[in-house]
């Protein structure tokens, strides 16, 4: 790469003290833009065609309310269907349908093949469509595709919310919180709110494009939450969003230096992580390029090994070591425990209680983003569903459910899915492969071949990463961010709720398709 | 500290073109010849290989067999022309217990020796039947051992087969009694006799050869031992078929496998009388009887006892037959309750497919398990059954080199014992017979449902597999 000064643009921050210096940059709107696909071919599930006895009349541009017809101005010709935003077979009961608008008969209608290639039973096509569309357009997607639950047969895709009849008549969308209060210990650190209950999980330097990163950390900040660095270090780039930035400690303790301790509003403590319980992190030596070298103090090209555990800890008392250690180094931040979902998961979250612990995290088996063992993910540890509700009863037993934040993760996609671990008795949840979907991730899998993401999402490689820029990520994160705070509101306005608070450990307000559901609540 | 048990593995690229899952396919008449598909688009240089097969027509076409399915090119087409299908071939590749995911997964092993990594979460049902509805435990602060980056460099998976002595017995100072012979297996796994229909060639030669090469034992029937092995011939354990095919040559095996009948501990007399240094296991069809079967056979010493389930890994000659998980729990639970658990050794064969399937087998109470299915697979077999209607082969097994073959089935072994290495340090486990019955490592979907999702929602239902297609998965 050239390092002549003029292919540097001026108004460009380059340098961490750039960046501090010039806050103006990290200012990030929470307002929702068109965030169009950045591929010319969005998949959609239905495909229109136009053949050529197409006239150019444009009556279907005006017929169609979904702007799948357009013809700019001064054009001639129609520009070629934008299909993906087509609503289907059920456009022909509206006035809008363009197959009968269309006086010469040239416009049909099928479904996408491609669309039945894409997605797997937790992440159904029709999901990851819903989810492109809520990052295009920052509003919850049409009703012809399934946005609400997957297709796995257990756990989330068979637990329905239950509404009453009709909401209370005084209560009003925009009164309902969807704050979440993440300190709730008597002590003298920030009583830290962040404005939706829902906050990005760890995804490192080293793994994740930066332009991804630093789109993710924007939103963070645009939203008033959070986002983590994973344990790749943390980038000089996300100085100016630091208010917003989780300093992940993890068992290679890359990155982890004084000065990303104390910049930091929370620490997190991976323990372990769902996508592998139990089993270290491994970073391929073709991703470990100059930058993640220098980043994580490595030599480039070699594999980079984050062992498994913490070899310094063997007990809760070391735990609780581990944890005074920061809590010296930072007076400010709060301490967050990520584990995984063993058998033991309510002891292991009692244990981090009493280590002193704020938040602890749970992280489910069937999530995570980054590369795995398929025998891991499949096999190893329980799926959330079950850990969720385990975990928040062992702490109302042990009279101490108030004094910690339990956040819940692994394999949620949807506000749904959020609600469903809130109701089950989580405070809030952690997201991450949602956002990479709305970025333009179509999972499938091949994250760490080769040079990485073929779709530019999870590589560090230089040309590959040009396939997003900055601002596109963050304008499609934010338009998902409200997407699914609008859609999270009206379940909880549908619910007769007043806050996102008021629905945690509200299984009464859940039901199960598989169970008869005849057991009487005792926890309205 | 000992020396490690390692399998070595190289790569073994396919001898016939591969089946793979997407495809990329198009209209070709409205190409507008731009390109971006060949040069820009794909970053794997499929698209570019194809092209030029156009001209030059050798090989296979990549982009219908090894698409990595990115949809770069079907999105970037200027013209929309392209579309992504799945394959049809592979949709029809197996069957409904040996899918189409478990033939690629074990083509990929087989070829590479490496563990199956992916990224983007797990994509598959919640739980399923079977070994489907079982996960294995994890520690957050537990290694298995303090040696090695992860603590697990140095795990055991190794396994005692024999029969083993309650109690020792000592006079005069003297040890009193004679312990009976072992052998150690390094792999809780044994390769299971191969049908008939796959002895083509030098299938089972390879096999055995593998099995010998990586210290494995191979069960063989006495007749089909093939006439050229002679040094591996103490990894083999030839199944014979009659007692008097006991006598049939000079097999120095350790361990020969005989049929369950009647007088089954007569015959097993009669073999130890022959050679008291050799193991006699029995194999026993695992029907709805087998618990009272083994029971009775362990009280009249039986050394090892080998349950065969069906090609599903179900229970034989049952109306509704149960899978090897709970017969497994059932007969395990019995030989502890009976006090005679630990002098026996328990396999098990059918239905093993997948690594996890050896590692859950064990946890069910299975000292280890034989496999039979797998390692045709690992040879590229597709399950097309034209061999058991003698047609042709369409892989033509009967010509595979021998040494390309061992090395396919080793390397699939090798990715199967760094499998179970993972899911033992996950577990904090540092050796495999600790696995053995463990169901504390263990979690059952019927358990977590009844704890958790039952206390909330009552009783659960007779399950309503059909609303789900997804779930279907056997």
């Amino acid at each position: 790469m050239s390092s002549s000064p003029s292919t540097i643009s001026r108004t460009d921050p380059q340098s961490a003290e750039d960046f501090v210096s010039r806050p103006d940059y990290a200012e990030v709107s929470r307002e929702v833009r068109p965030a169009p696909p950045r591929y010319r071919n969005e998949i959609g599930k239905y495909g229109i065609h136009r053949s050529s006895a197409c006239i150019a009349c444009g009556r279907c541009a005006e017929a169609c309310p979904c702007g799948v017809h357009t013809r700019p101005d001064g054009y001639r010709l129609m520009v070629r269907p934008f299909d993906y935003r087509c609503i289907g077979p059920a456009c022909a009961e509206t006035d809008g349908y363009c197959v009968d608008a269309c006086p010469q008969g040239a416009l049909s209608l099928s479904e996408n093949p491609a669309f039945k290639t894409i997605g797997d039973c937790r992440w159904t096509a029709d999901l990851l469509v819903a989810t492109w569309q809520m990052a295009e357009t920052g509003r919850p997607p049409r009703p012809h595709l399934e946005s609400e639950i997957g297709n796995s047969g257990g756990g989330f895709d068979r637990l329905r919310i239950r509404y009453p009849s009709s909401p209370p008549a005084d209560l009003r969308r925009e009164d309902i919180s969807t704050e979440l209060l993440l300190n709730r210990r008597n002590d003298a650190r920030p009583k830290i709110k962040i404005d939706v209950p829902w906050y990005g999980g760890g995804m490192s330097f080293g793994s994740t494009s930066t332009n991804v990163l630093l789109g993710r950390a924007r939103t963070a900040k645009a939203w008033n939450t959070l986002t983590c660095t994973g344990e790749g270090g943390y980038l000089d780039r996300l100085i100016p969003y630091k208010d917003h930035v989780i300093t992940q400690v993890a068992t290679g303790l890359f990155g982890v230096r004084e000065e990303t301790i104390q910049r930091a509003p929370v620490v997190e403590f991976k323990y372990a992580q769902g996508a592998k319980p139990g089993l270290g992190g491994h970073l391929l030596g073709d991703k470990n390029t100059p930058p993640v070298a220098a980043m994580r103090e490595a030599v480039v090209g070699t594999s980079l090994f984050s062992p498994f555990p913490f070899h310094s800890i063997y007990s809760v008392e070391d735990h609780k070591k581990h944890l005074d250690w920061i809590e010296h180094v930072s007076p400010r931040a709060l301490l967050s425990a990520k584990v995984s979902t063993p058998v033991d998961v309510d002891m292991v979250a009692v244990g981090s209680y009493y280590a002193g612990a704020h938040i602890v995290h749970l992280d489910g088996s069937y999530g995570g983003t980054g590369a795995a063992p398929n025998i891991a993910k499949k096999n190893i540890a329980m799926p959330i569903e079950y850990a969720i509700h385990r975990v928040h009863q062992f702490l109302v037993d042990e009279g101490i459910r108030d004094e910690i934040t339990v956040i819940a993760s692994g394999g949620l996609r949807t506000p749904a899915d959020m609600a469903k671990a809130i109701a089950l008795g989580a405070d809030g949840v952690v997201v991450g492969t949602g956002e990479l979907v709305a970025v333009g991730c179509i999972r499938c899998g091949n994250c760490e071949s080769g040079r990485g993401c073929a779709r530019g999402i999870t590589t560090t490689d230089p040309e590959l990463m040009q396939r997003t820029t900055i601002e596109w990520a963050t304008q499609r994160l934010v338009n998902l961010y409200n997407a699914w705070r609008v859609m999270l509101v009206e379940i909880l306005y549908r619910l007769g709720l007043d806050s996102v608070a008021a629905l945690r450990g509200r299984t009464d307000l859940l039901e199960h398709l598989d169970y008869e559901n005849n057991v009487e609540p005792n926890n309205a | 500290m000992p020396a490690k048990y390692h399998i070595h593995t190289e790569p073994a690229p396919p001898r016939v073109r591969p089946v793979g899952k997407l495809g990329i396919v198009d209209w070709r008449e409205d190409c507008s010849s731009c390109h971006n598909c060949v040069k820009r688009d794909c970053v794997y240089g499929f698209y570019r290989d194809e092209a030029d097969t156009l001209r030059d027509e050798t090989g296979y076409l990549d982009y219908i067999y090894q698409c990595k399915g990115c949809l770069n090119c079907v999105q970037d087409c200027t013209k929309g022309i392209l579309t992504r299908v799945v394959n049809p071939e592979y949709q029809r590749l197996g069957d409904a217990h040996y899918t189409p995911d478990i033939i690629l997964s074990t083509w990929f092993q087989a070829e590479s020796g490496r563990i199956p990594v992916s990224g983007a979460g797990y994509g598959g049902p919640f739980s399923g039947a079977g070994f489907d509805g079982m996960w294995t435990d994890m520690s957050e602060i537990v290694r298995p051992t303090r040696d090695g980056i992860h603590g697990r460099e140095y795990i055991s998976t190794s396994v005692d087969v024999g029969r083993k002595l309650a109690h020792l017995r000592f006079h005069d100072g003297e040890l009193g009694v004679l312990p009976p012979p072992l052998i150690q297996s390094p792999l809780p796994v044994m390769f299971e006799a191969i049908p008939r229909h796959w002895q083509r060639g030098k299938v089972v030669t390879s096999i055995c050869r593998a099995a010998a090469e990586i210290g494995l034992f191979s069960i063989v029937r006495s007749q089909d031992v093939p006439v050229e092995l002679s040094v591996e011939q103490e990894n083999i354990i030839p199944w014979l078929e009659t007692a008097g095919a006991a006598n049939n040559g000079a097999l120095s095996a350790a361990m020969v496998m005989v049929g369950d009948g009647e007088n089954v501990m007569a015959v097993q007399a009669a073999l130890k009388d022959e050679n008291a240094d050799r193991i006699v296991g029995i194999r026993v069809p695992a029907g709805p009887e087998v618990k009272d079967r083994v029971l009775e056979l362990t009280r009249q010493d039986a050394e090892v006892i080998h349950l065969v389930f069906g090609r599903n890994g179900r229970e034989l000659g049952a109306a509704r037959p149960r899978h090897m998980r709970q017969v497994l729990r059932e007969v395990h639970t019995a030989l502890v309750e009976d006090g005679t658990r630990d002098l026996v050794t328990l396999s098990a064969s059918g239905g093993i497919a997948l690594a996890e399937h050896m590692a859950k087998a064990v946890v069910c109470g299975a000292d280890l398990v034989a496999i039979d299915v797998p390692l045709v697979l690992a040879l590229e077999c597709r399950l097309c059954g034209e061999c058991q209607r003698d047609g042709v082969c369409p892989i033509a097994l009967e010509d595979i080199e021998p040494r390309y073959a061992t090395r396919r089935v080793i390397n699939l072994l090798g990715a199967w014992h760094q499998q179970l290495v993972e899911l033992l340090g996950a577990m904090g486990i540092r050796e495999v017979r600790r696995l053995r019955g463990e169901t504390g490592r263990c979690m059952f979907f019927e358990d977590l449902e009844r704890e958790t999702f039952g206390r909330l929602f009552g009783k659960r239902k007779e399950p309503d597999r059909a609303a789900c297609a997804f779930a279907t998965k056997p």
